[in-house]
């Protein structure tokens, strides 16, 4: 389990890591959003788990092949979810923003990513479902430690009880994610920008 | 409390040497006193999609002039407004602001925005650093103008609260101290009262003829009404739409501070000075001038059938909205 929560952890943050930079690109530079745009919608349709015979091919089988399919799987939603969040944003605030004399990184940053932090939060959450199913994925598919080859085990051995109790514990780890993360930034969030606490 | 604003008011206007320090880092120009910077539209067309916003507008403002905007809305008042801010860039004709071409927009042209548009994921106090901080201003300086423009403006105990849990009136002032933060040449008014009371706009008014007249700055102010416009302009511009020009102008020479707007009512009942009397006179003036354009956009808006069902007997709109009404 140790293992399964390292990678999620791992494949997660370089998931919010491209997808927040990247949707605040496809909001603000429109040839940018011409050009990807339809493309990551599309992507997004995809499952995650149809990566991985791509991801086994380049990587082997291997740490690397299930951070790719976490990467992937999660990353297209964060995007796609900032990129609406910064896109729908009132112009006032931007043009305030400029009035005072806000220009550049600052402008971006300090303005309008912060101006979008509850979409941005709530497409974080949606990113992080989206790791979990496909770090599972992945881990069934080959030998690899973790919960997804436990589940496997139960299979091999006709375990059901096996089977259940990791299906559980995912539960207890989404569940948990919800509580100690998510959770009180979504209500912290809710709080100081004056929107609705979900 | 009017003896207390006037009072803190007048402190605040005149250059104080402990805030000095403070001043001289957010104001390029050291020189007090010297707040107002002109600006003028010269020839300014701007086109949008297809339709001509404005058309050929001329407007000079002079150094600490408080100019105000009136027309009907959807008339371009809001677009001239952020040709100045540069927010908006002119398709034909210049923006000057103290002589030199207007390129974008800039902390010394601050701008209050009819929804207040103050950062929802900041305090108060630090929605009003803020600007400051852009300007590179120093911590401690930083915090006291900040206590200072609190003061201001009457929010001081509000400090750590959140734009959400202002009221509609606390949030304008808080924008108006945001907006005087950096010490700007001209300050600019879209609407800002637009969405308030009648009783808060009125206390609102006050406080801007206040606190903009104290700083010298040089003001333009857009309303649709024309009470509002009255009280708080040396002179007040009437602007046509569709497209949007100039159609007008009227000078307000009346002594300061103003009376609002119950001017009118106290005209009507008796007890009425005669600064209140002069300022119905002008009003009614001013909507004497803007009433055909009233109309149009009326008629615009009701796809042509404006004035055959406000009547028993329909017939000619320019009689059921003539001058008598």
């Amino acid at each position: 389990m140790l293992v399964s929560a390292i990678r999620l952890v791992v494949g997660y943050a370089i998931a919010l890591a491209i997808g927040v930079p990247l949707g605040l690109v496809l909001a603000r530079v429109p040839s940018v959003k011409r050009a990807l745009g339809p493309l990551l919608l599309g992507l997004s349709s995809v499952p995650s788990i149809c990566w991985l015979p791509l991801a086994i091919v380049w990587f082997g089988l291997s740490e690397a092949a299930i951070q790719v399919v976490i990467v992937l799987g999660a990353a297209l939603p964060v995007t796609l979810a900032t990129e609406s969040a910064v896109r729908q944003l009132p112009p006032t605030i931007e043009r305030a923003a400029r009035t005072m004399g806000a220009t550049g990184p600052t402008l971006l940053f300090r303005v309008l990513l912060a101006a979008a932090l509850p979409g941005i939060v709530t497409g974080a959450k949606m990113g992080f479902t989206f790791a979990l199913r496909s770090l599972m994925a992945g881990e069934l598919l080959f030998v690899s430690g973790g919960l997804g080859q436990l589940l496997e085990t139960g299979r091999d051995l006709a375990d059901t009880a096996l089977v259940l109790g990791v299906v559980v514990v995912i539960v207890l780890l989404s569940r948990a994610s919800e509580r100690v993360l998510f959770g009180p930034v979504e209500r912290l969030v809710a709080r100081r920008w004056g929107t609705a606490v979900p | 409390m009017f003896a207390t604003t006037k009072w803190i008011g007048a402190a605040l206007a005149e250059p104080e040497p402990a805030a000095a320090p403070a001043a001289r880092a957010v104001e390029r120009r050291p020189a007090p006193g010297a707040a107002g910077a002109s600006a003028a539209l010269e020839g300014v067309s701007l086109e949008y999609d297809g339709a001509t916003v404005l058309e050929d507008v001329s407007i000079d403002v002079a150094p600490g002039e408080a100019l105000c905007l009136v027309g009907p809305s959807g008339g371009g008042k809001s677009t001239i407004l952020n040709l100045l801010a540069g927010l908006v860039r002119p398709t034909r004709g210049r923006v000057l602001f103290d002589g030199v071409p207007v390129s974008g927009p800039g902390p010394e042209r601050a701008v209050v925005f009819q929804d207040a548009a103050l950062f929802p994921w900041l305090t108060l106090e630090k929605n009003i650093a803020f600007p400051l901080e852009v300007a590179g201003v120093a911590p401690a300086a930083r915090a006291e103008r900040v206590d200072e423009l609190l003061r201001l403006v009457h929010l001081s105990r509000f400090r750590a609260s959140f734009p959400h849990e202002l009221s509609g009136g606390m949030r304008q002032r808080g924008a108006i101290a945001r907006a005087l933060a950096t010490r700007p040449r001209m300050i600019l008014f879209d609407e800002p009262f637009a969405a308030l009371d009648g009783q808060m706009r009125e206390l609102l008014q006050g406080e801007v003829e206040r606190i903009v007249r104290a700083s010298r700055t040089t003001m333009v102010f857009v309303t649709h009404a024309i009470d509002e416009a009255v009280r708080l302009g040396d002179r007040v511009v009437l602007i046509g739409t569709r497209p949007g020009r100039v159609i007008g102008e009227v000078h307000v020479d009346l002594p300061r501070p103003r009376r609002g707007a119950l001017g009118g009512t106290r005209t009507a009942l008796g007890g009425a000075s005669v600064e209140d009397v002069q300022a119905v006179r002008i009003a009614q003036r001013i909507a004497d001038e803007i009433r055909a354009e009233v109309d149009k956009v009326a008629r615009e808006e009701a796809d042509g059938a404006w004035g055959s069902s406000s009547g028993p007997d329909g017939g000619d709109p320019r009689r059921h909205l003539g001058r008598g009404i």
